[in-house]
């Protein structure tokens, strides 16, 4: 029998997703992926002065809250010929790098890690087991069976206290969950720490950028972030020495706990090996680059990025495409969009346009109508192709790439696993390949932040150019774009600039390339796709669902921001 | 303040303090010495299992007390709400959000936000953090709307336009008027859910509003902030649940312990502003050495809030001490009337209509400085607050205390507050 179930809110993740999918013979047979908040920050952006407009975008996401900063910066200094300071633009990745090992962190125990560990089940571990366990996978420094006894009494007191909280009503007890409770508890005790971990760690973007989220330090032509060795007032021996120890704790917390946690986790989930597969397109931008020269796609500074950019067609590790941005477009056949030019076409960025259109059903509602329009993410495509991008996308390009160290990694984690490469292309491939992403991420902050140090024992310590800070000095008209490697893959802002203001803003995120609906030609987007042949074992109770959703990391005010300057038409009701 | 964390059993990886962190603004006036707490058995008995001190604890709630500008002689009240055992229970809804408040509200320190989550508060509904998702989060919402007396926080502002933010098939302003019937008081917590935010910044595409838009007649206090200061948000929650209401506002709704002072007049940098010493580029020689960065567009002379005494992610830093000026992100409208952020402010008011940097700095030199120490700066202040009030009254604020001239800083107004708790 075919029943058509519906899961929103899609919790732990990053703003409102909705998803609608059916379900027949303990499978999921069709499926549609639906962002159901939308606010337009890109048309509250025009008419703005382009030097802030780092300061809107970056408040389309507080989760990963400094990729569109890093991204706007880019493009508009891209339209006005601007190319910051060597230290800035290490300065920069320094934050772009911890926001990864922030995200990766948070994803792995605080958002998806409850649909593989059973909360509850830890309550029946035996602690000295769990030690045992611990010792066996890393030298991480609290693993005592005490201290595994500390977590399951305060557990157990919480527990019995009657009122579970964020746990309240969870899948606990699903046939579904593999793991020993032993495994259970290390993970329960792991997500304590997390949460003390990533408080701690994220200091390093208070220090270089006054705060997190949101840190405040981004300008067009560099940061706002002095470097002086002879000042306390700005960046000097004293923080930098302060960085290390952060970045230090940080690879030490990704290598000792997240890494082989994953591992022994996914260990229990062989199947999820064959589950998820998605679209097997993969595409990424590139970045990090050691001369401080942001992505353009191509191949032309592949060499000096720490992530190369590509494309991946059909899971074919041995050709590795070059990218071409302008082969970017966005569709909006099955969005909450018109298109002046026909709401079949595919546009590029540049000419990029968004009208709303709200023809959803008025809520409250029990369904979309999928067959029509359904989501207020647009549909991005790469030569009219489908792509999924996020960590497993830069993963397997920088396998494709050769690069040692990603291939290191992966390798020696499947090994574990007793998996081949083909395992990669699953929801337990994009769990995988996030956590090597964290590993080698935390290894490149230590190589980035020493290039700073000796950049600056050198005697270059400028952070900021202000020879085109002065609108007087810019063309006018410009245009440009900025791309930028997020912890969810490959994001691009597209800038037009007219008479020192903002007079077009295209946002094309990464939960949008994975998230969106269906195209013109009906093609499905990488979420639909991967949810096909998900089992669900009780349709009432779809962690399943929830486990391959998660696998991509959904960010859904970073997919549905987006609105032009003709975008206030839609339908006003008179609130009661 | 000098022990800011105090662990109630949770490992910390790395040392907590590897940064330097700048000596409180808060006074650290009361000591476990000063008082003694009603602590029951069971809770120090859990105390012991997680090896803090009856001693510790006692420290830690008088920190907090601290942070909140309570009088010291309320620290017992927090310390036994603290040990108390049935937890207020707190529901957190997330409408036209960018989910920064709820990242901020995990930085937090004071408490931190495992003790929060786990220990202090019963977090019934969460999308970021809770297990439950679909129908079985739809079911635990419920659940906790069903009994009354919740306290309610609410992220992100709400679309007037139909199908501008959904949740469950249900709109936003459904979703918050039926959470907020039940609701003891409301928490709107970040500028978006305060005052509308980004999303209702020029041209406000979907018709958005403030929580307070659509609230009426319920305590309600905005936490404001793009996100709050972290502490901010827990300093608010634990106030509710050691008095069983909010904590004393300004004419804005805003807790009086966390906006009732100016930025520029706590700011480090203060001193270069009253000596003439302005940066004049990003990257100069002024800049480099901590000058103030008015001339930068910096609207600390318009903005209440706490970022230069709490400082941000556990006292690391806060956005001028980090070399950028601040944007005024805690006040109303603020990426209207704080914009071009770059701009220098075109009057400070408590130096007077169109007084310039430059004159301020010719008027210290003239030797005036000490009478608008003394007396201009706090008259202006008030006066500030104010004129804000008047601008916009909160809707359904019963706390708001009845004179703003009268105690900027919040000292009565919080006893008062804290004797009308149950």
């Amino acid at each position: 029998m075919s029943q058509r179930i519906v899961v929103d809110p899609v919790t732990r993740i990053e703003g409102h997703l909705r998803v609608e999918a059916q379900v027949e013979g303990g499978q999921v047979t069709d499926a549609w992926s639906s962002g159901t908040m939308w606010r337009g920050i890109e048309n509250v952006i025009l008419g703005r002065d382009p030097r802030e407009a780092w300061l809107f975008a970056q408040r389309i996401c507080g989760v990963c809250t400094t990729v569109h900063a890093q991204a706007s910066v880019r493009a508009v200094e891209d339209a006005l010929g601007i190319t910051p300071p060597l230290a800035a633009s290490l300065i920069r990745d320094l934050i772009a790098l911890s926001q990864i090992i922030h995200d990766h962190t948070i994803h792995f125990y605080q958002m998806q890690a409850f649909d593989w560990v059973d909360v509850l089940a830890a309550l029946h571990a035996d602690p000295v087991k769990t030690a045992a366990i611990q010792a066996s996978l890393s030298d991480y420094p609290t693993s005592g069976a005490s201290y595994f006894r500390d977590v399951k009494g305060k557990l157990q007191t919480f527990v019995n206290g009657g009122n579970l909280g964020p746990f309240a009503n969870g899948y606990w007890g699903h046939p579904a969950y593999k793991l020993p409770p032993e495994v259970d508890l290390l993970a329960v005790s792991h997500y304590l720490d997390a949460l003390a971990f990533q408080r701690n760690f994220i200091r390093v973007q208070a220090y270089l950028g006054g705060k997190n989220p949101h840190p405040q330090t981004y300008l067009v032509g560099g940061i706002a972030r002095p470097i002086d060795l002879n000042s306390d007032d700005a960046l000097n021996d004293e923080g930098l020495a302060q960085l290390e120890d952060l970045f230090t704790s940080a690879l030490n917390f990704v290598t000792q706990a997240l890494l082989p946690d994953l591992v022994a986790i996914m260990g229990y989930y062989p199947d999820w090996a064959k589950i998820g597969a998605g679209t097997g397109n993969y595409l990424d931008f590139g970045d990090f680059s050691s001369t401080g020269v942001p992505p353009r796609g191509g191949t032309l500074n592949n060499a000096s990025l720490f992530f190369p950019a590509g494309v991946i067609r059909d899971r074919n590790l041995t050709r590795l495409e070059p990218l071409d941005p302008m082969r970017l477009t966005e569709e909006v056949a099955r969005s909450w969009y018109t298109y002046s030019g026909g709401n079949d076409e595919a546009v590029q960025p540049y000419a990029g346009e968004t009208r709303p259109n709200y023809t959803g059903p008025t809520p409250p509602y029990a369904h979309l109508d999928v067959d029509s329009r359904y989501s207020w993410l647009k549909s991005p495509r790469y030569g009219g192709a489908v792509m999924e991008t996020g960590p497993l996308a830069r993963m397997l390009i920088s396998y494709a790439a050769g690069r040692p160290q990603v291939k290191t990694l992966i390798t020696s984690s499947l090994d574990q696993l007793h998996l081949g490469t083909n395992a990669l292309f699953s929801t337990l491939g994009r769990q995988l390949a996030r956590g090597v992403e964290t590993v080698v991420v935390a290894q490149q902050a230590l190589v980035v932040l020493a290039q700073l140090r000796e950049l600056i024992a050198s005697g270059d310590t400028q952070t900021f150019d202000d020879s085109k800070w002065d609108p007087s000095t810019w063309p006018s008209s410009a245009r440009g774009f900025g791309l930028h490697a997020g912890p969810r893959g490959a994001l691009s802002h597209w800038v037009e600039i007219n008479d020192g203001k903002v007079s077009n803003y295209q946002v094309v995120s990464p939960t949008t390339w994975n998230a969106g609906p269906r195209d013109a030609s009906g093609q499905r987007g990488p979420y639909e796709t991967a949810l096909i042949g998900t089992p669900v074992h009780d349709p009432t109770q779809p962690v399943e669902i929830l486990r391959t959703l998660h696998s991509f990391d959904p960010c859904m005010a970073c997919a549905a921001h987006i609105l032009d300057a003709d975008g206030t038409e839609l339908l006003r009701v008179k609130v009661q | 303040m000098a022990q800011r964390v105090v662990s109630l059993g949770f490992p910390s990886f790395r040392k907590p303090d590897a940064l330097p962190v700048l000596p409180p603004a808060q006074p650290d006036n009361a000591t476990s010495d000063d008082f003694d707490a009603d602590l029951s058995e069971g809770f120090l008995e859990t105390l012991r299992a997680h090896k803090v001190s009856r001693r510790r604890f006692l420290g830690y709630c008088a920190t907090l007390t601290a942070v909140l500008a309570l009088p010291a002689a309320l620290a017992p009240r927090v310390a036994e709400a603290l040990a108390a055992t049935n937890k207020p229970r707190v529901v957190w809804l997330e409408f036209q959000d960018c989910t920064g408040c709820t990242e901020s509200f995990l930085r937090s320190s004071d408490p931190d936000v495992g003790q929060l989550i786990l220990d202090l508060i019963s977090l019934d509904y969460q999308e970021t953090l809770m297990a439950a998702a679909g129908t079985q989060a739809e079911a635990a919402k419920a659940t906790a709307l069903a009994e009354p007396g919740y306290l309610l926080v609410v992220e992100g502002s709400i679309p007037n336009n139909v199908g501008a933010c959904t949740i469950g098939g249900q709109s936003a302003t459904d979703i918050l008027t039926a959470a907020a019937s039940g609701a003891a008081a409301v928490l709107a917590v970040g500028t978006c859910a305060t005052f509308g935010g980004i999303p209702a910044a020029r041209p406000n595409p979907t018709s958005a509003v403030s929580v307070s838009d659509i609230v009426a007649g319920k305590p309600l206090v905005n936490v404001s902030g793009c996100p709050p200061v972290p502490d901010n948000i827990a300093a608010t929650i634990v106030h509710f649940l050691s008095f069983g209401s909010l904590p004393a506002a300004d004419g804005l709704g805003r807790p009086l312990f966390a906006y009732g002072n100016r930025i520029h007049d706590a700011c480090e940098r203060r001193g270069h502003y009253d000596a003439g010493e302005f940066a004049v580029t990003f990257g100069d020689e002024g800049h480099a050495n901590g000058w103030c960065l008015y001339r930068l567009g910096c609207k600390g002379p318009d903005t209440y809030n706490s970022c230069p005494t709490t400082r941000w992610n556990s006292g690391t830093s806060w956005p001028v001490a980090a070399g950028h000026g601040c944007i005024g992100c805690s006040e109303p409208d603020f990426w209207d009337t704080m914009t071009p952020f770059y701009a220098t402010l075109p009057d400070v008011h408590d130096f007077g209509v169109e007084a310039t940097s430059t004159e301020i700095g010719l008027a210290v030199v003239a030797g005036t400085a000490a009478l608008f120490a003394a007396h201009g700066v706090g008259k202006a202040v008030q006066a500030h607050v104010a004129g804000r009030a008047a601008r916009k009254p909160p809707a359904g604020d019963e706390h708001a205390p009845p004179g703003h001239g009268d105690a900027p800083a919040g000292g009565s107004g919080d006893q008062t507050d804290g004797e009308a708790a149950p």
